[in-house]
């Protein structure tokens, strides 16, 4: 667990006088779960979009599976995967059209597709929803589908956005052995999420407050470093202090 | 002496029942989408009292907005009867829609409007003013007045839902209906929601709410577990998890990942569940028993036997423990036994 895989240094974003991430330095290395924390507004989607080369920092140095963060946003994007509860799936394309559409866009080749699909739809047991318009798959099929078809081409690192939102606790589990498999393979998962429980299951975790990291450690340091007995005492003892609640 | 206590408790019982007056009764409701083929309320049937805090609770899919959306007149169920403060909802609508308040589950206020005028929009749809109400949403509210001059879909998340919230109470409402008020909001802004849902309830008001995190149930003084269209259990939280059948254990050791496949292929261990910090796991029956009729003899107690086994798989750091079941332990274990999670098992 050497390598790293994404590493910033003083990354800041200013939106005018506001400061929407202020100087946010951290390591993920190869083949973690990062758990990436914080309470509403506290600056995790500015970060992310900038990690994923969607918005330029206002300055501060990154980079991404050793891509640098200002030059090489186009490599960036084409090494990391993204799945997130709001947008997945085509929801009116089917199982088979999802795959190849995505596939496609991450430039697998025909054959590539091909094999890739297959072992993909072999692995979540469906085969016989291949043809069936996503629309018409339950939440917690679709969700799974989604993180399949964002690791389709075996990308550094896959970001994940609340993807268990709303998703029934037997599922929601389910979801997890995946990433758990995907990490296996040695994929990084960099996973925000608002299920406390599931912070326990990262091996680190940073919590965001007013668009500082303020802590940044494994579940078992943090719980004792805060005397807590439950990841859900610590988030609640930080994310308390938060002056910015607009 | 004794015949007069008699009586007097009688008279007490009688005295419960008429103080529990219905404000929401749904009987044996059906609601089908796509000509029949998806059921999304599926014979669903509960009641709240008066002032009640109750509960919906499940996943996404699971039927809670269908079921918000008949209440609040906007959808006609197939099948079945419901009453809101006594009142039909299919022939009473009108009545209704002018005496409960509704927070659906997407923002629906206006969000060029400042948070005053919205305010103050819903109060003269309902031929009312801030001011008559001003008591009920006072606290609420004064966290937002420093904004009141600002648009309100340029108003944070937390404070959009606190805007909301106000004006679904600006009417005095008798009921008030609450479609996932804290789905995506961060723990300490849900916190301090259902603290206000408490003072609510405290002024008298009957609150539905519904939420797919199941910890948020043990707030609820009463809950419907639901899950596609079908309810699995109504009562209050406490005797739900007490009508938990089996004994539940929590274990853990060094390696969380390996444990849990471990766990699953150790063949005392009926069930197994990751939850954070530990796995939840139930024994099989006959050891269970064996364990809770005479627990001194070490070979028929569960505990030692997986302990034992674990050791065996060169687990380090093992804690097992038992436990009081979560209202997500229920759930699961309401869901359904033969739902059993492989890896990436679609049963």
């Amino acid at each position: 667990m050497n390598e790293i895989v994404i590493q910033t240094d003083k990354l800041t974003k200013r939106f005018g006088d506001f400061i929407a991430a202020n100087e946010i330095t951290f390591d993920v290395y190869k083949g973690e779960i990062f758990g990436f924390l914080g309470a509403n507004g506290a600056g995790k989607t500015t970060v992310m979009r900038m990690l994923c080369g969607l918005s330029k920092p206002s300055s501060g140095a990154a980079t991404i599976a050793g891509f640098d963060i200002y030059r090489q946003t186009e490599a960036i994007k084409k090494n990391i995967g993204y799945m997130s509860q709001k947008f997945s799936l085509y929801e009116d394309l089917t199982v088979m059209e999802n795959i190849h559409f995505f596939g496609g866009i991450y430039g697998l080749s025909g054959r590539q597709l091909k094999e890739k699909g297959e072992a993909l739809i072999t692995r979540l047991g469906m085969r016989n929803e291949t043809k069936k318009m996503v629309s018409s798959l339950p939440l917690g099929w679709k969700q799974k589908l989604a993180f399949s078809v964002a690791i389709l081409h075996d990308p550094k690192i896959v970001f994940l956005d609340e993807p268990t939102g709303g998703v029934d606790p037997i599922t929601r589990r389910q979801f997890w052995d995946l990433i758990y498999d995907a990490v296996e393979r040695g994929i990084t998962a960099f996973v925000t999420t608002h299920y406390m429980d599931e912070a326990e299951y990262c091996n680190r975790i940073s919590m965001m407050v007013d668009g500082e990291i303020k802590a940044l450690d494994t579940p078992a340091n943090l719980k004792k470093q805060y005397s807590a007995d439950s990841m859900d005492e610590v988030f609640y003892g930080l994310a308390r202090k938060a002056k910015r609640n607009l | 002496m004794s015949i007069i206590h008699c009586q007097l408790s009688t008279i007490n019982c009688q005295l419960s029942i008429i103080n529990y007056i219905k404000m929401i009764v749904l009987n044996n409701i059906i609601k089908t989408y796509d000509k029949g083929e998806t059921k999304a309320v599926n014979n669903v049937s509960f009641e709240v009292g008066k002032g009640e805090l109750f509960g919906l609770i499940g996943p996404d899919g699971a039927g809670k907005t269908t079921i918000f959306r008949i209440l609040t007149t906007l959808l006609l169920p197939d099948s079945g009867t419901a009453y809101v403060n006594g009142f039909d909802v299919v022939k009473d609508y009108r009545v209704i829609r002018a005496s409960v308040g509704y927070m659906p589950g997407r923002f629906s206020l206006y969000p060029d409007l400042s948070v005053e005028e919205n305010l103050r929009f819903f109060a003269t749809m309902f031929n009312t003013g801030i001011r008559e109400n001003y008591d009920l949403i006072k606290d609420i509210y004064t966290q937002l007045e420093p904004f009141k001059e600002r648009r309100a879909g340029k108003l944070s998340g937390g404070m959009k839902q606190k805007l909301a919230l106000c004006c679904a109470l600006i009417h005095r409402p008798a009921v008030l209906f609450l479609d996932e008020p804290t789905t995506g909001v961060d723990v300490v802004s849900r916190k301090e929601f259902w603290e206000m849902l408490k003072r609510l309830k405290e002024q008298g008001i009957t609150i539905l709410v519904s939420t797919p995190y199941m910890d948020e149930a043990m707030l609820c003084e009463r809950i419907v577990l639901i899950q596609s269209g079908k309810i699995l259990s109504v009562d209050t939280p406490s005797t739900i998890i007490g009508q938990y059948p089996e004994r539940l254990f929590a274990v853990r050791s060094d390696n969380m990942g390996r444990l849990l496949s471990d766990l699953r292929n150790i063949e005392i261990v009926k069930s197994c569940h990751a939850f954070g910090g530990y796995h939840h796991i139930a024994f099989v029956d006959r050891i269970a028993f064996a364990g809770q009729a005479n627990f001194a003899d070490e070979k028929e107690n569960p505990q030692n036997a997986l302990l034992h086994a674990l050791e065996n798989e060169n687990h380090r750091n093992i804690e097992i423990r038992e436990i009081t079941p979560t209202i997500e332990d229920c759930f699961i274990r309401l869901m359904g036994n033969h739902y059993q999670p492989t890896a990436n098992g679609f049963t």
